[in-house]
């Protein structure tokens, strides 16, 4: 408490110096502007790749922020170097999950593509289909090759998996930057020996540094599946370059807002953005037309790199290149602002508070509405997206008989769309449970910030504040799936008539798969009312959940395991049939472990900042 | 008078750490008490366990007439809260917070509100996030002092304040305490308690160690006498309670346990006195006695 004291008081000191260039203090105001030098930091990274080795971390971070301190030296590559081992500090388990994650698809996929088109006939087949219909092409992109099971792997992984190493890097970026710089400790970190650009330099380091890693990894899984290595390269070297791109837009993202949260939802929007043009273009084909939208995109660049059927190197050059240029602009952004302030403008707020804000509620409100409307309003628009895909999946599937058996296993027992379309609600429901467990997570971060003290010190009770909270992950993920179902009907009735058939179908559909994210959030309740120090571990909970609901039903997980996750339990509507007893149980399950947990929000203590 | 604030005997401890170790505590209706303790002593503990954000491990407190845990909503209408280390919600505004804030504690006066807010020299309309830390730090106190309540408890309310919003800051409590409301002031700002306060309490490791008027506390201590005299001076250092005697020539300077100080002047008068400078002991005096590790004391 005592530390973020003196960090805050940082900004205020230095604006006296500048006024009073006679104090004691400004010896090392002085030198800070040789350790700002950011051309000397830019390459610092390659000069230096020796930071990383993970054991001597851990005893060098114990008394990280010592040196930082201690280091008045103001050689910039020190504060560089603490960074980097700080960011990779607390990096350290995060990492290797998302590392391990892209592996995991990476060796799946190749294994699974195996087994489901053993001979060229099959696959042909399959290049056929994708060929001739458009949602398929928009939801995995053209099929440039069916010679090579690494060209099927490459083909399969490159559209998701570039999507999800670009959410690693952005969040890697963020974290390391927008995020500290709000919660004040890069002031802390700053007012050592630490140059102005090293933060952002270090977070491009293990950003990139970690995107280079899984690309290799992936390069040898594919090496050691026997394909051939030229193609392997080039296909790690795109999982690599897309990584290096987003980082780089990510970095320019982070100069623009105050907040690491606002940061991360622009980086999402150039993330979606991009993912939409990849979609688009792709969907059009290459026959003319809008297929050169996909051109604008980073996922349609390393689409377009066609790994072990030409290996078009200059295109992951073009990718590598984008990130570059736009790393350089965030350096150039970075240093035309204030530690702190973001470029966007914030515009003035009300002067006083209006009706909405009365209470603990119109607090709340304020807090959690427009995250709540954000998830609403985008899982419509996916829910839609994968209505209308609905069409194209009969095609495939008659194509295949096992892809037909693994479709059948996530979803419901009858008719192929009917069966897809479940399996779509149940997707959007995965993804929605996210929601519902950072809405909860709202409330931790509250208290530990020390915003929740002054509001409990009001003449407000603990389970009105946490009620208050809680009405989003209870009412909000309700409101979620209702749009998630509602976007999934919608874009079926488009595309099979029916069309107010279906939006009251689908819309039911993703009404009854509420309790399964009520039950994921209500961990996390249980948690911080009676482990509070514990509370981030439902993230955890959530993942292993969703990691067995997504990935199981392929991978035919024996039934205990699947029966483990509440999404197995949820009835499949359309197609299957329909019980209330699961979802009366399971919702009584989130009551009682929600109830738990608020009796341990009235009892604890609450912590201090 | 009725007392306010009536805690004793209070305990609690965070896994190994003792952070209170018996402390008595007693604020009186309409007075001002100044809480005085160097940082880590349990200042900011003892206003958590009286607000009722933390529960005592043992001994009792009574709040307002009521206990601060299990009544803690209740009390808390009546008294207003403003932390050490405020922090707010990036994407409000100051007016707003001063609005939600007050409005939890019994309600925002529209005139003291405006009459605050240009006192403190505080713009409404900037979010959260653009705040200084004496700017948020004011947000919270105009919160506090434009509220309807019988108790303020200010935790260092004046830690990021410049030197002229810390004299406003000064004039409000005045203020406050001439409408009668009773305020605990915790701070380590000496001349900030010896200003504002009727009484002090001063902790040090969890435990109070010396509580009072600040004239009954010099009463406790002793007066530095410097005398220079007519003739050599008398046999003063056989009188009991002088101290630190130096003579020099006709010179003389000593320290005075202050209830022998009447002893030491009339001794000094037989000689005849030429110049005399007396000197009671500043808060800071005393607040270093107990500031020191035990046996280093002077």
């Amino acid at each position: 408490m005592k530390n973020s004291d003196e960090g805050s008081s940082v900004p205020e000191l230095n604006t006296e110096l500048k006024t009073e260039p006679n104090t004691e203090l400004n010896t090392e105001l002085k030198t800070e502007p040789r350790s700002e030098s950011g051309t000397e930091l830019k390459t610092e990274p390659n000069t230096e790749p020796n930071t990383e080795p993970e054991t001597d971390l851990v005893t060098e971070q114990k008394t990280g922020t010592k040196t930082a301190s201690k280091t008045v030296r103001n050689r910039s590559d020190d504060g560089l170097r603490t960074l980097t081992k700080l960011a990779a500090r607390r990096d350290r388990i995060m990492l290797p999950v998302w590392i391990y994650a892209l592996l995991a698809t990476v060796g799946s996929t190749a294994y699974s593509l195996k087994k489901l088109y053993p001979t060229q006939l099959d696959r042909d087949k399959l290049a056929s289909s994708i060929s001739s219909n458009p949602s398929l092409r928009a939801l995995y992109g053209p099929l440039y090759d069916t010679h090579s099971l690494g060209a099927l792997t490459a083909w399969r992984v490159l559209g998701f998996g570039g999507l999800l190493i670009g959410i690693m890097a952005m969040s890697l970026i963020t974290r390391h930057t927008r995020a500290e710089e709000e919660s004040g400790r890069l002031e802390l970190l700053g007012s050592g020996a630490v140059g102005r650009n090293a933060p952002l330099t270090a977070a491009l380091y293990i950003a990139t540094t970690a995107c280079f890693g899984i690309g290799l990894l992936a390069a040898l899984v594919m090496i050691v599946l026997g394909e051939d290595w030229s193609g392997a390269l080039a296909f790690g070297a795109c999982l690599f370059a897309v990584g290096v791109a987003i980082a780089g837009t990510q970095a320019v993202a982070v100069q623009l807002t105050e907040t690491g949260r606002a940061a991360n939802g622009i980086g999402a929007l150039i993330l979606g953005v991009a993912y939409l043009l990849r979609t688009v273009g792709d969907a059009a084909g290459t026959s003319g037309g809008a297929g050169w939208v996909a051109w604008l995109s980073p996922f349609g660049w390393i689409e377009r790199v066609h790994p072990w059927a030409g290996n078009r190197w200059w295109v992951i050059g073009l990718t590598l290149a984008a990130g570059v240029v736009a790393a350089a602009v965030g350096y150039r952004l970075q240093g035309a602002r204030d530690l702190g302030s973001g470029l966007l403008p914030q515009r003035p707020g009300r002067p006083a508070a209006g009706r909405g804000l009365r209470g603990v509620y119109g607090l709340s409100r304020r807090l959690q509405q427009p995250t709540l409307l954000g998830w609403a309003a985008g899982l419509l628009a996916f829910g839609i997206v994968m209505g209308t895909l609905a069409k194209g999946i009969e095609q495939l599937l008659n194509d295949n008989k096992q892809v037909e058996d693994i479709i059948a296993r996530y979803g419901g027992v009858q008719g192929l769309t009917d069966s897809y379309l479940a399996t779509a609600v149940s997707f959007l429901g995965m993804a929605a449970a996210f929601y519902a467990v950072q809405a909860v997570l709202r409330l931790r971060g509250e208290e530990t910030s020390g915003r929740a003290e002054p509001v409990l010190s009001g003449s407000t009770g603990r389970l009105a504040w946490a009620g208050s909270h809680l009405l989003y992950p209870a009412l909000g993920s309700a409101l979620v799936m209702a749009c998630a179902g509602l976007g999934v009907g919608i874009g079926a009735g488009a595309v099979l008539g029916d069309f107010w058939g279906w939006v009251g179908r689908m819309l039911r559909a993703g009404l009854i798969t509420t309790p399964a994210l009520w039950i994921i959030a209500a961990v996390g309740v249980a948690l911080f009312g009676l482990l509070p120090r514990w509370t981030s571990a439902v993230y955890g909970v959530f993942g292993a959940l969703v990691f067995i609901a997504y990935l199981g039903p392929a991978i035919n997980a024996s039934q205990w395991l699947l029966d483990l996750t509440p999404f197995t339990h949820i009835p499949k509507i359309p197609g299957g049939v329909f019980h209330w007893a699961p979802l009366v149980w399971m919702t009584a399950i989130a009551a009682v472990l929600a109830a738990a947990g608020l009796g341990g929000v009235r009892r604890r203590d609450v912590s201090s900042a | 008078m009725t007392t306010a604030i009536r805690a004793s005997g209070l305990v609690k401890t965070f896994g190994r750490t003792r952070a209170l170790d018996g402390l008595d505590l007693t604020v009186e209706e309409g007075e001002v008490l100044g809480f005085l303790g160097p940082n880590g002593a349990g200042k900011s503990t003892t206003i958590r366990v009286l607000l009722g954000l933390i529960r005592a491990d043992a001994g009792t407190a009574e709040l307002l007439g009521g206990d601060p845990w299990r009544d803690r909503v209740a009390l808390h209408k009546r008294l207003a809260y403003v932390p050490g280390d405020v922090t707010l919600w990036r994407n409000l505004s100051g007016g707003e917070v001063i609005d939600l804030l007050g409005g939890l504690h019994g309600g925002v006066d529209a005139g003291r509100r405006a009459e605050l807010l240009e006192r403190f020299e505080l713009d409404p309309t900037k979010k959260g996030g653009q705040y200084s830390k004496g700017n948020r730090q004011k947000v919270a106190l105009i919160a506090a002092l434009a509220s309807d309540v019988e108790l303020l408890v200010f935790d260092e309310p004046t830690s990021g304040l410049d030197p002229l919003m810390e004299d406003v800051f000064r004039q409000c409590v005045a203020e406050e305490r001439a409408r009668g409301r009773t305020i605990l002031l915790s701070s380590h700002i000496l001349s900030e308690v010896e200003a504002l306060c009727d009484r002090v309490n001063i902790i040090r490791a969890g435990k109070t160690v010396e509580t009072g008027t600040l004239a009954e506390l010099r009463h406790l201590t002793r007066t530095t006498v410097e005398a220079e005299l007519s003739g050599p001076p008398p046999g003063i250092e056989v009188l009991t309670g002088v101290h630190d005697l130096k003579t020099d020539g006709d010179k003389i300077s000593c320290q005075v346990d202050t209830d022998h100080l009447d002893g030491l002047l009339k001794a000094l008068t037989t000689v005849g006195v030429r110049t005399l400078v007396s000197r009671p002991p500043t808060l800071e005096e005393l607040f270093l006695r107990h500031y020191e590790p035990e046996g280093a004391a002077r």
